[in-house]
């Protein structure tokens, strides 16, 4: 071959080719010494290439839109295909298209069901309520009840700025 | 900053000698947090890893658990004192190579540490010798609470914790039980465990985590998921785990002593021999050696008194310990010749070996 095989997670030359069947699915891997090495696959017992394509992006559902970046931080997705890791919180929901497939093949759900910390609890009620509400507009544009609507959306702005408030605070 | 104080004083992991217990070594459950609103420790710049180190730290010290605690930034420590801390399992091996801005706070006996600016702005870890999962937990959980009261922790109501890889989203917890298993590794069943396990939605690592070997025949098992399942619903599916792999070492360890009883008492016989003559020991081989000499305390060879003797050794008997002892630095080849002195000293008042349990197998 003209071109020998580059490692996809840092392009330098591979010398380890994995193929593994994941749900009747064939994957293939080709990775250097080095990222093998830091990714465990010469440890057999405690790797699994499903992960790996996950963290690398490699998986065909994950092609998502590309050029994403998060406003907060400045994140980009080239950076989270090269780090694996996100830039910070608000990294969930810029790359929200990209992270939740990765999720479901990660865990065994994909919402939180466990200990909710008091201040966010304090912001999950707000959440809970403009969800509400925001049913509750549409319900009122959709049977016509003008008067609803608009002061329904009145009230989806205060709790908006109240959630805003307590997200930096 | 010297660790000295932390290494002369009495800790969880080398002292306490009422809970030791069979099998499961200890245990350890840590929790991935973040502070909303700021850059996770990867991403953020130098001054923004200073702040949030600062805020953290503040936080963390306050809290009634951290009374008179040591407080470390990686910075100050030398790279021996670093590798002591992660040979007791206080530090990860990434914090210990981590850029500047991130630091730990211990707690004075040593079972709670709080790492700053790892791959999260907090991970918060707690450390029970035996295996006492749930006790860690409530542990654990109160010091969060406390922390929460004074921090903002990035929390979204659908993927709970926020956390720097998405592998730690949700609970952003890892519990896991340090098992020593030399039976199963004797009869090659490891393997298969391991595979079971996986099965089961927990991982099996070596000693020291991803990527370390299992000298020793010690194993971390711990759980993979973090999300979707609350952290009482884990810990109860990771006890019930552990209780199988418990049950199948003791299995095993019965099915070497009927099969070929005189084959085991060997191993523990020559075990004791070499750690009380031999005069170059590796790290790897000593490990092996004290692992099979603790098999023999389960088994009733020497008295119990003497497993925390053993796990203590389990942790001295480590590259970063030996040089701390010496008060120098040491290549490979003089570490396995002031290791193997160690040894030597600690066994020439060992009991001998009892073989009797062995008899009528």
């Amino acid at each position: 071959m003209a071109n020998p095989l580059k490692c996809d997670l840092c392009s330098k030359p591979a010398t380890v080719h994995l193929t593994q069947i994941v749900n009747n699915k064939v994957h293939k891997v080709d990775l250097c010494e080095a990222c093998a090495q830091a990714k465990g696959v010469t440890d057999p017992s405690g790797f699994s290439l499903a992960d790996l394509l996950v963290k690398a992006s490699l998986t065909p559902e994950a092609a998502a839109p590309s050029g994403l970046r998060c406003e907060r931080c400045g994140f980009t997705q080239a950076d989270f295909k090269k780090h694996g890791r996100l830039g910070c919180p608000a990294c969930y929901d810029t790359f929200r298209v990209l992270v939740e497939p990765m999720l479901e093949n990660m865990h065994s759900g994909t919402v939180h069901a466990g200990k909710v910390p008091h201040r966010a609890l304090e912001r999950k009620s707000l959440y809970d309520r403009l969800t509400k509400l925001e049913l509750d507009l549409t319900e009122a544009i959709k049977s016509e009840r003008y008067e609803d609507a608009a002061r329904t959306r009145d009230e989806i702005n205060r709790v908006k700025q109240a959630f805003a408030e307590k997200q930096t605070g | 900053m010297d660790i000295g104080a932390l290494i002369a004083a009495p800790s969880e992991l080398t002292d306490a000698s009422g809970s030791k217990t069979a099998i499961v070594l200890m245990t350890r459950i840590r929790l991935a947090r973040n502070l909303s609103g700021h850059a996770f420790p990867g991403w953020a710049k130098p001054a923004q890893r200073e702040a949030t180190l600062s805020a953290c730290r503040d936080a963390i010290t306050a809290t009634p658990q951290m009374k008179r605690c040591f407080n470390l930034g990686v910075d100050d420590l030398s790279e021996l004192e670093r590798q002591i801390l992660v040979e007791r399992h206080l530090i990860s091996r990434e914090l210990s190579g981590s850029k500047s801005g991130a630091g730990v706070v211990i707690s004075k006996d040593q079972t709670f540490s709080v790492m700053m600016n790892e791959e999260d702005h907090l991970r918060i870890q707690v450390l029970r010798s035996g295996f006492q999962l749930k006790k860690a937990w409530s542990a654990i959980n109160d010091l969060d609470s406390a922390l929460e009261d004074k921090l903002d922790y990035a929390f979204s109501p659908t993927l709970g914790y926020l956390t720097a890889c998405p592998t730690n989203v949700g609970t952003g917890m890892r519990a896991s039980a340090m098992m020593h298993l030399p039976a199963l590794v004797i009869s090659n069943q490891m393997e298969k465990v391991v595979r079971a396990v996986n099965q089961l939605g927990m991982v099996v690592r070596g000693l020291f985590g991803e990527g370390s070997d299992a000298s020793g025949s010690i194993f971390q098992i711990s759980n993979q998921t973090t999300l979707g399942e609350a952290e009482e619903e884990i810990i109860k599916r990771l006890q019930s785990v552990l209780q199988s792999i418990v049950e199948h070492e003791m299995n095993a360890r019965a099915k070497l002593l009927e099969a070929d009883a005189g084959k085991l008492c060997d191993k523990i016989g020559r075990a004791y021999g070499i750690l009380q003559n031999s005069h170059l020991l590796t790290s790897g081989e000593a490990m092996n050696l004290l692992s099979l000499i603790r098999l023999g305390i389960d088994l009733g060879a020497f008295p119990d008194a003497n497993r925390s003797v053993i796990d203590r050794l389990l942790i001295e008997a480590q590259p970063g310990h030996l040089q701390h002892a010496r008060h120098e630095p040491l290549e490979a080849g003089q570490r396995d010749v002031v290791r193997a002195g160690l040894l030597r000293t600690e066994f020439a008042n060992f009991a001998r070996p009892d073989f009797s349990f062995a008899k009528g197998a």
